[in-house]
């Protein structure tokens, strides 16, 4: 049996990326994937704990996750697509007003 | 009796509701609702008063407590009123005459624009007065205090798009917050001395705890008195008043003649008890009342605005009612504010009759000769003027003669002659008006002759009961008769205690022969005719002679037309020196040392503004690092702990 | 055997993880991302947790990232030839921050993990005599976890409204 600390190492080297990427992407869907992905790293923690501690909460939990994160796509796309319908770009860098 | 708060309500009820929808309503309204709440007030003033009368007259006292006002630790004041035989005549005279100088305002402001604005603010200032003299303690009576004065403000300055107008509001505010103060700093020391406001509390503890001459109560009392020396226009204070001519005239009648300015007579009767205690401050009181009667005399002698004279001859008279109570007259006092009050307000509205009448003139010298076209205002004036002369058997003879009358038995000889001038002077100067005024040649402009008109029906109504009540009205306190001092029995149990300190110890307590109150009546008079006498020969016999003792005596002429140049006095001295002392502080305090740590404060943060806003760029991926790096430090300082 | 298979799917996890901020073209990162999805279903699978590997392939592999790829599709995004050299910049320090910071909590959580012990009451035999992964986690679902679980539908109700009121055209 794989130990917990693998399925943590993975996890930890997903939410790495996922955190990477929403800094280093201009495109407003990218940092969005990198998020899904970062939320996917805490799925797998959850999960791996759950059989850990031999306790199913911890997948209830990941089911709740994955709820609010769908809700969040869909607004977060939504919000990309009305961006684009007015700015005519989603690059985050050139959607600066909001700048002292 | 706990319906007493009625009486000032009726008033404030007529405020609220001219001052709300005073717009909406038509003229005939707002006159309505504003002399019906001061009728109403005088019915209730008059229940009261037969009620009180039913009571025998050692029970004439009552005293509503309606709600704890404040109760801070130790301190506490009621809202409470105090009905007893002083109050009674003071409501009756304030709700009385004003109601009829209301009625006369209606057809007097007919025209004005502001008519809704000018009966709110004249039941504001009713309301206020009787919250004054209703006044259980020391505190309600300050806020009566400040209300009068706050309408009086406003009502000098109703014209306010007149400049001399809304000067004149000020100056009148400002003279009297001098006087405040002083009275404020008496409610202070009278609390710490005493523990408590309450009228009643305070007179039953000095009579226990102080001997007469004490320091403490001579200081309240000083104190009191510079706040009546404020409010009722007396020296040194006494400038506002004759500036305070600017209100419109039935404005004068009612709050500078017959009610407003009596607050500080009122006052030192109500604080008998404590005066009495202090033999110095009622030296103090009887000195400054009777050189302000004759020097406000003085200047009424050439003054040529008919409403200037006659505001410096309720100065005056004012004076006369302080002479009364610093002799320990009180009684005398508070009869001549009652008929004071009714000649005076007569006069004013006399006045105002003529001024109307010839489309705003007011300077005398352009008048002449009016008794064929104005017949009642001439013989209103003209009864009003022998009452304040002090003629028999008009109101103003009894109250003034028996003031002084009382100045001489309690022995004051300097100031009963200074006082007896001061009649002489009285008389010559208000005849002088009648006769420049009424009789002799007409000098009214020609182009505004054809248009003089007797006054409305509204307007002569109140001048012929007044004139009625200033031939009546001191009929109350007939001296040497039996029973004829009835207001003086009325009037006792108030004064009493201070009576009783007063003649403790002073043989003179006794009454003069009738003989010798005979003579000196009589001498009165002639004093009066003699004064009325010389009018008739210089403005009437022969109409040149004014100006050639004028020319002769230019020096004091000049004086006495600039009112001794006591307004150049105070702006050279008071104003110069205070502007002169507000623009160092204004340099130093303000601009440099408050502007400059302002000014500073402004200026760093507008500083840090232009360097730290480059931190929102507004690349949402900065801020993503930023809480990246914030989450860092958060884990390095867990590890660290 | 297991081991192996855990080796495959997480080197198929993190290194399509790494492709999706890696490659420049959006349609290709969002592919990318789902092979990453499907093999993290396959490390779920080997944590015996079947429900949520279903899940996780038909929701986050389906449908989200069909959402994704209709939005990259009608937007009609090309790569826009982003500054490859600045993008390298970037991740030159954007990567060891997150490392560092992942590295820090992981360390922090090592005394917790240290104490981590089987404690809980629903092992595998639980689970088998419940009758299997499915049915013991909708049992639990639909007791303890039902006002959550209605609470949720709220929150999609919300994402719905929501989203219409964003995406339609504003009327002028």
């Amino acid at each position: 049996m794989v130990p917990l600390h693998g399925y943590l190492v993975v996890s930890a080297l997903l939410f790495v990326i996922g955190v990477t990427g929403v800094l280093v992407r201009r495109n407003a869907i990218v940092i969005l994937m990198c998020i899904e992905l970062m939320l996917n790293a805490a799925n797998l923690s959850f999960v791996a704990f759950s059989r850990e501690l031999q306790n199913l909460s911890g997948q209830i939990f990941v089911f709740f996750v994955m709820v609010v994160a769908a809700a969040e796509v869909t607004v977060g796309l939504a919000i990309i697509v009305t961006l684009y319908r007015n700015w005519k770009t989603i690059h985050v860098d050139e959607i600066r007003m909001l700048k002292g | 009796m706990d319906s007493a708060w009625l009486i000032p309500a009726f008033p404030f009820a007529g405020f609220v509701l001219n001052g709300l929808w005073g717009r909406r309503l038509s003229r005939k309204q707002v006159g309505m609702v504003a002399c019906g709440a001061m009728a109403l007030a005088f019915a209730t003033a008059l229940g009261l008063f037969w009620l009180l009368l039913r009571h025998s007259p050692d029970q004439r006292v009552w005293e509503p407590v309606y709600y704890t006002w404040m109760a801070v630790g130790d301190f506490s004041v009621n809202a409470s009123f105090l009905l007893d035989p002083l109050t009674m005549v003071m409501v009756l005279v304030v709700t009385g005459v004003g109601f009829l100088i209301h009625i006369y305002s209606t057809g007097y402001m007919h025209d004005d624009p502001g008519y809704a604005r000018y009966f709110a603010y004249l039941n504001l200032f009713a309301c206020a007065m009787l919250i004054l003299v209703l006044a259980g303690n020391l505190l309600v009576l300050f806020v009566g205090w400040e209300g009068v004065g706050l309408c009086s403000y406003l009502l000098i300055g109703f014209w306010y798009e007149k400049q001399s107008a809304s000067d004149a509001g000020k100056k009148a505010f400002i003279v009297n917050r001098i006087g405040d103060f002083g009275f404020l700093l008496a409610i202070f020391l009278t609390f710490w001395t005493f523990g408590t406001l309450d009228f009643r509390e305070i007179f039953h503890a000095a009579l226990l705890r102080f001997q007469p001459g004490d320091g403490v109560v001579t200081a309240i009392t000083l104190l009191l008195f510079v706040g009546a020396v404020g409010k009722s226009a007396q020296l040194p204070l006494y400038v506002w008043l004759p500036d305070a001519m600017e209100g419109p005239t039935p404005v004068s009648a009612l709050i500078h003649a017959a009610t407003m300015v009596t607050a500080g007579v009122y006052m030192v009767a109500r604080c008998s008890v404590l005066y009495a205690l202090a033999p110095l401050s009622m030296g103090v009181v009887a000195a400054v009342g009777c050189a302000t009667a004759v020097f406000a005399a003085t200047i009424g002698l050439v003054q040529n605005d008919i409403k200037r004279v006659l505001a410096y001859s309720t100065v005056s008279q004012l004076g006369y009612m302080f002479l009364g109570c610093g002799v320990g007259a009180y009684v005398a006092g508070i009869f001549h504010l009652m008929t004071h009050a009714f000649f005076k307000a007569l006069l004013f509205l006399g006045a105002g009759s003529v001024i109307h009448a010839l489309g705003g003139e007011q300077d005398i010298r352009r008048m002449g000769g009016l008794r064929r076209q104005l017949p009642v205002t001439f013989w209103t004036f003209l009864a009003a003027s022998l009452a304040i002369s002090g003629i028999v058997p008009f109101a103003g003879f009894f109250s003034k003669d028996e003031i002084l009358f009382e100045t001489l038995v309690t022995g004051h000889g300097v100031l009963y002659v200074l006082a007896l001038g001061g009649a002489a002077l009285t008389a010559f100067y208000m005849f002088r008006l009648v006769f420049r005024t009424f009789l002799g040649e007409s000098h009214v402009d020609p182009e505004s002759a054809h248009h003089v008109h007797e006054a409305p029906l509204s307007m002569a109504v109140p001048l012929m009961v007044l004139a009625v009540l200033s031939l009546v009205g001191g009929w109350v306190q007939v001296p040497m008769l039996e029973n004829g001092k009835r207001l003086g029995r009325f009037l006792a149990p108030v004064f009493e205690d201070a009576e009783g300190l007063l003649t403790e110890g002073t043989a003179h307590g006794s009454h003069a022969s009738l003989w010798t109150e005979g003579v000196f009546m009589a001498l009165s008079v002639v004093v009066a005719l003699a004064g009325i006498g010389l009018a008739y020969r210089w403005y009437v016999a022969d109409p040149t002679r004014p100006e050639r003792v004028a020319a002769r005596f230019s020096r004091a002429y000049r004086w006495l037309l600039n009112k001794y140049y006591v307004d150049e006095l105070y702006q050279a001295v008071v104003v110069e020196l205070l502007k002169r002392l507000a623009e160092t502080v204004h340099e130093w305090v303000d601009r440099a040392a408050i502007d400059a740590v302002v000014d500073g404060a402004g200026a760093f943060f507008r500083h840090a503004g232009t360097h730290l806003r480059r931190i929102q760029t507004g690349l949402v991926q900065h801020y993503a690092l930023s809480i990246l790096a914030g989450a860092c430090l958060l884990i390095l300082a867990a590890l660290a702990v | 055997m297991e081991l192996f298979l855990f080796v495959i799917f997480s080197l198929l996890t993190v290194g399509s993880a790494a492709a999706v901020v890696w490659h420049p073209h959006p349609v290709k990162s969002a592919l990318f991302l789902i092979l990453s999805f499907f093999s993290m279903g396959g490390l779920y699978l080997l944590l015996q947790a079947e429900f949520i590997a279903l899940m996780q392939v038909l929701v986050y592999a389906g449908a989200v990232m069909v959402l994704f790829l209709f939005v990259i599709m009608l937007l009609n995004l090309k790569p826009r030839g982003e500054d490859r050299t600045a993008f390298k910049v970037r991740i030159r320090w954007a990567g060891p921050l997150a490392l560092l910071f992942v590295g820090g909590v992981l360390t922090a959580m090592t005394g917790a993990l240290a104490r981590v012990a089987p404690a809980g009451a629903q092992g595998p035999e639980w689970v088998v005599a419940q009758g299997g992964n499915i049915r013991a986690l909708g049992r639990l679902l639909f007791t303890r976890g039902l006002l959550p679980f209605e609470v949720t539908s709220i929150l999609l109700l919300v994402a719905v409204v929501g989203v219409m009121v964003l995406a339609k055209k504003e009327r002028r």
